[in-house]
């Protein structure tokens, strides 16, 4: 946990120094001109704050005494939750290539059969009816398109009939 | 009795088939999302929000609301059939309505939570009409200078009163700021923080990428590792006698209740405390002032009415500062502000003169919202006790998706999931170390707005910074958060001088 705490901080620290880097592209500073702090002024100075908060949790972490021995992930939970997201990671690269009817039906079978080991009713009933339902609401009564990719051709003659 | 006015206006609103429609649908939504362990009122309207846009904005802001209402039902449900709270604001509920459940007067605590819920819900709501005119009368001689004031207010109430980690709420408050930054400078109009020249930055980070990606996708990747095994549902059966005989014993507790509702509502106000806290709180209060003490834990009726009067009336105390003053008192809230700033209602005293029919048509919307929840509440027990048995993989598939989709929805932008998805696993890492996430979101929806009165004071005032204190009511709103700031560092003192006096330890 304590390690976990001071790695976290860490990354804060980086984040803050990246976000300070890029504030600077605008007036950090007093305006003189107009008064009142420059454009790059409010993100500069608040991730200084997270800077040197993140800094103070490192420092703490230091004092304290490793006393507590529970682990920060169990290897259990730590695999379900690094498949889970690499699957969703999948499904979103998968989108814009091969359009969301194909890339959120392959998630739900992989999730609800080989990660959650449903039946095939259930499986089947979810991961065919998702996309119809979605195609009704996004699409028909929303006017809202969903990427398509490849697909596109496809969807030309249900366009026709709905819209 | 221009209140009474007002508000037979606002029924005429609500009470139009289309909004009636609405509200049923939202307070079952809600009463759904809320009895499901792991998800509440925030996720559940942090995954419908995209998808609202079917219906126009007034009739959004009521579903959104009603699922508000709805949840705050619900979370009963999995606390008293599961033992679980269905949510984090019906922890208290576990406490009695759990021993309930299992000496199997489960449809008793079904009812006592349903009716308690009423009463709290009730009470509050009328409040809040008496108190939401009032307060934006005040709220209209605020500038910028006050904004901001208040703004800082609710900021330091985290750090004075949110009971987590000082350090890392200000990191979550200054990340959420910071993140509210990125896009165009609001004065200038120069792009900044525009990462790896990503055009996607331009438009700024939505509060919805960032709520969707946090209580979407992070919170079931939290339920995932906290939910492996299929918790045990008690069966609750519901008889018409039973029901009678529920509402007598409710009926006794009068004391508890208005006490609960009381205090859940001006707790509820306040940013950094909320329903979870006010129900605790309540229950504290019911077992210090019951004749039978003893009893509590043990499937005492009043340990179940007295939170969650507390926790329904909360949910109502937290919409007034939001709908008055701008400044959500919870991170629901926060995201109906952002939602109605999206629909181009713009939360705050401006919108009880301009857009008085959607302002009254909203509270009169909170009275119809609770009846009908208590109402498709206690119709649909069976149906939540077989919702119950679900598998959670269903609902974290479904979820999911629903994430994925809705966050492409409103902007049609693929960049927008790459975030929710980063949002969700940043978040879930944050969350596990014990950072907070209501400010990191309340920072975000507020940034844009401090951020503007602060430099539009000081340009105003050419440059004065004294500007904020001189001024009575911001001067006084900046001296509360001084305290509150200074709280921690107190606590922080005397536990170091307590510790010089005992060297021994």
């Amino acid at each position: 946990m304590l390690t976990a705490d001071r790695v976290i901080a860490g990354a804060i620290m980086a984040l803050s120094v990246y976000f300070m880097w890029h504030a600077t592209v605008l007036p950090i500073g007093w305006n003189g001109e107009t008064g009142g702090p420059g454009g790059g002024a409010f993100p500069f100075w608040l991730s200084a704050i997270m800077f040197v908060c993140a800094g103070g949790i490192i420092l703490r972490s230091l004092r304290e005494k490793p006393s507590d021995t529970e682990p920060f992930f169990d290897s259990d939970t730590l695999r379900s939750v690094v498949i889970v997201t690499i699957a969703l990671v999948i499904t979103v690269a998968l989108m814009p290539w091969a359009g969301a009817y194909i890339a959120l039906p392959l998630f739900l079978f992989w999730y609800l059969k080989i990660f959650g080991k449903h039946g095939w009713v259930v499986t089947l009933a979810i991961t065919l009816g998702t996309p119809v339902f979605l195609f009704f609401f996004f699409e028909v009564t929303l006017k809202i398109l969903l990427p398509k990719g490849f697909t596109e051709p496809y969807f030309i003659p249900l366009y026709a009939r709905f819209f | 009795m221009e209140l009474l006015g007002h508000l037979a206006d606002g029924f005429a609103t609500s009470l139009s088939p289309l909004n009636l429609f609405i509200v049923i649908i939202g307070v079952t939504a809600g009463l759904f999302i809320g009895a499901m362990p792991g998800l509440g009122s925030v996720n559940g309207v942090a995954i419908v929000l995209p998808i609202t846009f079917i219906v126009p904005p007034a009739s959004a802001i009521i579903l959104l609301a009603a699922i508000y209402y709805g949840a705050m039902y619900g979370g009963a449900i999995s606390s008293i059939l599961l033992g679980i709270p269905g949510a984090s604001t019906a922890v208290a509920t576990t406490f009695d309505g759990r021993p309930m459940a299992q000496q199997g007067k489960a449809g008793l605590a079904l009812i006592a939570a349903a009716c308690a819920s009423f009463v709290g819900g009730t009470i509050s709501v009328v409040l809040f009409t008496l108190f939401a005119a009032p307060l934006a009368d005040i709220a209209l001689a605020f500038g910028p200078a006050e904004e901001f004031a208040l703004v800082l207010l609710a900021f330091t109430t985290f750090v004075g009163l949110g009971g987590d980690d000082v350090l890392k709420t200000i990191i979550m408050i200054c990340l959420g700021l910071a993140l509210s930054t990125v896009g165009l400078d609001l004065i200038s109009g120069q792009p900044r923080l525009i990462f790896f020249d990503e055009p996607g930055f331009y438009s700024g980070i939505s509060f919805l990428v960032l709520a969707i990606g946090v209580y979407g996708i992070g919170e079931i990747l939290y339920t995932i590792e906290t939910q492996k095994t299929a918790p045990q549902v008690t069966p609750a059966k519901l008889t018409f006698t039973e029901l009678w005989y529920g509402i007598k014993e409710i009926n006794k507790l009068w004391k508890t209740m208005s006490l609960g509702s009381f205090l859940g509502f001006f707790v509820g106000m306040l940013p950094a405390a909320g329903a979870t806290p006010a129900a605790l709180m309540s229950y504290g209060i019911a077992k210090l002032t019951s004749k039978t003490p003893e009893k509590f834990g043990k499937g005492a009726i009043e340990g179940v009415a007295a939170p969650e009067t507390a926790n329904n009336a909360a949910s109502t105390g937290s919409l007034l500062p939001m709908l008055t003053l701008g400044i959500p008192g919870s991170p629901t809230t926060a995201l109906l502000l952002g939602g109605m700033v999206m629909w181009g209602l713009v939360p705050g005293p401006m919108l009880f003169i301009e857009q008085p029919d959607f302002v009254w048509g909203l509270i009169s919307s909170l009275y119809t919202a609770n009846l009908a929840a208590v109402l498709v509440n206690l119709a649909l027990i069976p149906l939540f006790v077989w919702a119950l048995r679900m598998p959670f993989t269903v609902l974290c598939s479904l979820v999911f998706v629903l994430c994925l989709v809705g966050g492409y929805a409103p902007s049609q932008k693929l960049h927008d999931v790459w975030l929710i998805v980063g949002f969700g696993v940043a978040g879930y890492l944050l969350r596990k170390a014990d950072y907070p996430m209501a400010p990191l979101v309340l920072a975000l929806v507020l940034g844009p707005l401090m951020e503007k009165s602060f430099r539009q004071t000081l340009i105003s005032e050419q440059g004065n910074v004294l500007a904020f204190i001189e001024r009575p009511i911001s001067g006084t709103f900046i001296a509360i958060s001084v305290i509150f700031f200074a709280l921690p560092l107190l606590k922080h003192v005397k536990r170091w001088l307590k510790r010089d006096l005992s060297p021994a330890e």
